[in-house]
């Protein structure tokens, strides 16, 4: 008796290359003299690009029919897909914003890259498991990667800090996830998505253990996505890694976890659906409301932006809590566009330079349109973004996001959330205010006066793609608004 | 019903030419290295933009009220969002004043400007097609997406080329303006749900909401219209922004800015939420009479040419929203008169103010005095748009206010006296305002400074042709209103026989969508 059929391997074979390459550059890391160490970034790009083909492939060809995989342990969906799609994107433009940035930062180490391609595959097993304990494994490869990568800078103290602060909480969030997974295997016998879904339904409505269950894991994916209050860790650790790193964590390891959180939510525990989506609404709005208010009084750029990526979430929460196909696709929009923007947002901080250090501060951006008139316009176009006002991919998010809470009777919520839209726009203008209304002279002897801006071909290129998709996604959404729908979650 | 939009002209793409135009203005802007270049690609774009809107006057039809130099073409699938625009008698007026006063605002720039030229052509250009788009949207969110997009030139425009207080200024209008725009949003799409599932204007204006809905939805809109007229308690940060603008941007502000609010109300509160309107009118009329005389006031006390300008656009847009909220033909034409003549008048004086601050560097009246003897042709022209503000007989203001006027004393004499008021009190700060800057004893600053070259004179003289033609033989620019607004009392009156969702929507049009 064969344990894994060829039609098994093929499912998963965006998630074999990409673990495969990940696995080969840990191994040629060493082999490899130091002047050909961009062979192994070009390998990580050539697997990520294979990948990329494979799962888009996939989605033509599996379009609408999920497949499952491993006996029902594991799905191959247009919903995964899409997001694995996304995911994959997003890694390969953080490995080239890496390739830049971590050469300017001294830590140009070729492990780097291999444990992008370890987290991504740990990512992509996370947005296509269809078992709690799958879903909980790409978490934790995901994290323990993650984990590595912020404290790359072990020579610093900031780094190490934010490493163990991440790895501490991190791992807390896990152990409360897993005994969240491990209660509902105790009342429903299942861990598969499909098996707990059953068992709920055969319970009376309002079990104890249930609701136990439900709310810590609530608290774990809670915590991955840093929705308030668990978003304790994310401005000490996104200040602390190197900002490639945080950019990464900001997107993709953000986009992964909700897509996770929105499989399980409405797969699993769709039948407790009333319970969860008031929790959701809470958490909703707390998220909303602290990290638009705390945004403001942020003077570092990195912690700035945690706050505005902990905003963000609550806006996709948005979609979740609303909970149903139109929502889900609004989450799926969301999540895309906000990785451009975020993505643009943070390379550009990687750009600057003080002296031989980052220039993080927001201080830093003053005078920036009349250093780099570039830099400062992607710049002024990622704030307008986040912000979201049109005509750009912002506009796009938030628009759906208001148009599924609107549509499911959450008009209230839909208030809250533009007058904290209005809220934010504060302090992302500050930003362009910074960079455009005061002279690079007016600051001398401020921290930003002797600010450089570091250009390379790579960050060039992390920025074109960031800007044209910001706008594009603005002024011609309609493709992947079309995509985004046609992959949302087959709902029972 | 079959066609509520027609598209009859010669051109059948004019009107998306005329809104896109600016932006191949400002592509072409990337090929130019030299600053004056950039600044004669800004004047023949914006020139060339004028000329091409003309035949959207000449080929108006003005018997008809349906929209005209209509084109639909389908923008996002799910939900369904079009990008349809057409114009009628309402905003035909509003996209020729934007078009002529923009190759003014280039001029008016021309020298003023010294620092980073291509960009502010580049936000220039890139307002004037966003301010086009409000005024020709027939899709809620296009609509929405031309109202936001003009955002971030103006606060570009404010701070970066504005005067000390700047950034406060800048961020002071933006946030107030964002926050009224974002509840618009939200009613949008609650409209969605509510009126078909459609983002279709036209359909929209026709269906029926419920009371409380139309009460909810009519606070959201005021909210968002009453900042940009704006209205008395939301009108704070408009002395700022003006005062701190550049001269160009603020005739763009006051010309045009301020005039998407008071559209806002005619084209959406009025037909969508006719009951709502007709509850909450008194509520509108008395905070427009308290614009009315409170900004007079204001402006009886400014010290500070811009300020006193930028209080007395506050009095003047009160006149705009008390005429549409009296209902009825009069007040409402007036209404709409009065908007084109502010943007005339007023974007006269704003220049006027922007003149005198190249030559002396100072906005304050005191500074300015005795300028008829080195300037006559500066005094002759500040003479007379500071007549026409004050709406003398013969010129535009005194056939607008005299509508409002008329409008209001038929719906209540009452208010037909304190808005009267308001006329008096223009006249008393007009007039001292006159006496201050064109008589009186020339101070130091102003005995040595030369007058008007031919290249200022031609940013006036066009406006001062329009005050006196307006003045004098106001019926060309009232007739192309007629059908418009007689239509717009058709569809507030629809009450119980109205028509059902959807019938003379965009989708019937022939050739619109597939």
């Amino acid at each position: 008796m064969t344990v894994v059929s060829t039609a098994d391997l093929l499912a998963i074979l965006p998630e074999l290359l990409v673990m495969t390459g990940g696995c080969l550059l840990l191994v040629l890391a060493p082999l490899t003299p130091p002047h050909r160490k961009e062979w192994l970034t070009y390998l990580s790009l050539a697997t990520l690009g294979a990948a990329f083909v494979v799962s888009y492939w996939f989605m033509g060809a599996f379009a609408g029919v999920p497949r499952p995989a491993f006996s029902g342990l594991y799905v191959l969906d247009a919903y995964g897909t899409f997001w694995k799609l996304l995911l994959i994107g997003v890694s390969a433009l953080i490995i080239l914003l890496a390739k830049a940035h971590l050469k300017l930062e001294e830590i140009d180490l070729p492990e780097f890259y291999a444990f992008i391609l370890l987290s991504l595959s740990g990512m992509m097993v996370m947005v296509s498991g269809a078992d709690l304990l799958v879903i909980y494994l790409g978490l934790e490869l995901m994290s323990l990667c993650l984990y590595v990568m912020a404290g790359f800078k072990r020579y610093e103290l900031r780094p190490l800090e934010a490493a163990a602060k991440y790895f501490i909480l991190g791992s807390f969030s896990s152990g409360i996830l897993l005994y969240g997974i491990s209660l509902l295997f105790g009342r429903t016998g299942s861990t598969t998505l499909a098996g707990i879904r059953e068992g709920i339904a055969s319970l009376p409505a309002g079990d104890p253990i249930l609701m136990l269950a439900m709310s810590l894991l609530v608290v774990g994916f809670g915590f991955k996505v840093a929705a308030v209050p668990f978003h304790m860790w994310t401005p000490d650790v996104y200040e602390g890694s190197p900002t490639s790193v945080t950019a990464y964590m900001a997107v993709a390891s953000k986009a992964a976890s909700f897509a996770a959180f929105v499989r399980v939510f409405l797969g699993a525990l769709g039948g407790l659906k009333e319970d969860w989506q008031l929790l959701l609404v809470a958490v909703c709005v707390a998220t909303l409301i602290l990290g638009n208010v705390v945004a403001i009084v942020q003077t570092n750029i990195k912690r700035m932006l945690a706050y505005s990526s902990i905003a963000h979430a609550g806006y996709a929460l948005i979609g979740l809590a609303v909970a149903d196909a139109f929502g889900t696709a609004s989450v799926m929009l969301y999540l895309a566009i906000y990785a451009f923007m975020t993505l643009g947002a943070f390379t550009v901080v990687t750009m600057l330079r003080r002296g031989g250090l980052e220039g993080d501060e927001i201080d830093d951006f003053t005078g920036l349109a009349k250093r780099n008139k570039w830099a400062a316009l992607v710049m002024l176009l990622f704030m307008i973004s986040l912000t979201g006002i049109p005509p750009t991919g912002g506009f796009i998010a938030k628009f759906y996001v208001f148009m599924a809470a609107v549509s499911a009777g959450m008009t209230g919520l839909a208030v809250l959330a533009v007058i904290f839209a209005a809220v934010s726009a504060y302090y992302y203008l500050r930003v362009v205010m910074v960079m455009y209304m005061r002279d690079p002279g007016e600051a001398a002897g401020t921290p930003g006066y002797n600010v450089r801006v570091v250009v390379s071909p790579a960050t060039i290129a992390v920025l074109l793609v960031a800007s044209v998709a910001v706008l594009i996604l603005g002024v011609f959404p309609d493709q992947l608004v079309k995509a985004a729908q046609s992959a949302v979650l087959p709902l029972k | 019903m079959q066609d509520v939009i027609l598209n009859t002209t010669p051109l059948p793409h004019l009107l998306t030419l005329v809104i896109l135009l600016p932006l191949v203005g400002v592509a072409m802007m990337a090929f130019f290295k030299d600053e004056a270049a950039v600044k004669y690609v800004a004047f023949w774009t914006t020139g060339l933009e004028f000329a091409l809107s003309l035949p959207l006057y000449f080929w108006f039809d003005p018997a008809t009220h349906r929209m005209q130099f209509g084109e639909v073409v389908q923008w996002i699938s799910t939900p369904p969002i079009r990008y349809a625009v057409g114009i009628d008698g309402i905003s035909l007026w509003l996209v020729l004043l934007t078009t002529l006063l923009m190759p003014i605002c280039v001029v008016c720039s021309w020298t003023a400007i010294k620092s980073r030229v291509r960009e502010f052509m580049i936000t220039l250009l890139a307002m004037e097609t966003a301010l086009l788009g409000v005024f020709c949207a027939l899709d809620f969110v296009l609509f929405y997406v031309f109202w936001e997009a003009m955002l971030i030139p103006m606060y570009l425009l404010i701070g970066v080329w504005g005067g000390p207080n700047r950034i406060y200024a800048a961020i002071k209008f933006f946030l107030y303006t964002l926050a009224g725009s974002l509840l618009l949003l939200v009613a949008i799409i609650v409209l969605y749900f509510q009126g078909g599932h459609t983002f279709d204007i036209l359909a929209l204006s026709r269906a029926q909401y419920g009371e409380t809905l139309q009460a909810w939805l009519f606070w959201a809109f005021f909210i968002a219209f009453a900042v940009k007229v704006p209205m008395f308690p939301l009108h704070t940060w408009l002395p700022d922004a003006h005062v701190e603008a550049p001269t160009a941007g603020s005739v763009i502000l006051a010309s045009i800015l301020l005039k998407m609010g008071a559209y806002g109300f005619l084209r959406f509160s009025l037909p969508m939420l006719p009951d709502a309107v007709g509850r909450f009118t008194p509520i509108v009329l008395a905070l427009s009479i308290i614009a009315i005389l409170y900004g007079a006031y204001m402006a009886l006390a400014q010290s500070d040419f811009k300020k006193l300008i930028a209080y007395s656009s506050v009095s003047h847009m009160g006149f705009v929203t008390l005429g549409i909220f009296v209902l009825n033909t009069q007040g409402v034409e007036g209404a709409l008169l009065q908007m084109l003549n502010h943007g005339i008048t007023t974007g006269g004086l704003f220049l006027c103010v922007g003149l005198i601050y190249e030559r002396t560097h100072s906005r304050m009246l005191a500074d300015n005095g005795g300028l008829s003897k080195p300037m006559p042709r500066y005094a002759t022209c500040l003479v007379i748009f500071a007549l026409s503000s004050l709406a003398l007989p013969g010129t535009n203001n005194f056939i607008g206010e005299f509508l409002v006027l008329v409008g209001s004393f038929l719906y209540n004499k009452a208010i037909a006296v304190a808005a009267a008021l308001g006329v008096i009190l223009a006249a008393v700060y007009l007039l001292w305002m006159v006496q201050r800057v064109a008589f009186g004893v020339p101070t130091e600053k102003t005995a040595r400074v030369t007058d008007l070259n031919w290249c200022e004179m031609a940013t006036l003289v066009p406006l001062i042709v329009l005050i006196f033609w307006i003045g004098v033989f106001p019926n060309p620019f009232l007739t192309p209103m007629h059908a418009s607004i007689a239509h717009t009392f058709d569809v507030m009156a629809r009450g119980s026989e109205a028509l059902p969702t959807g019938v003379g929507s965009l989708s019937g049009i022939p050739g619109g969508l597939p």
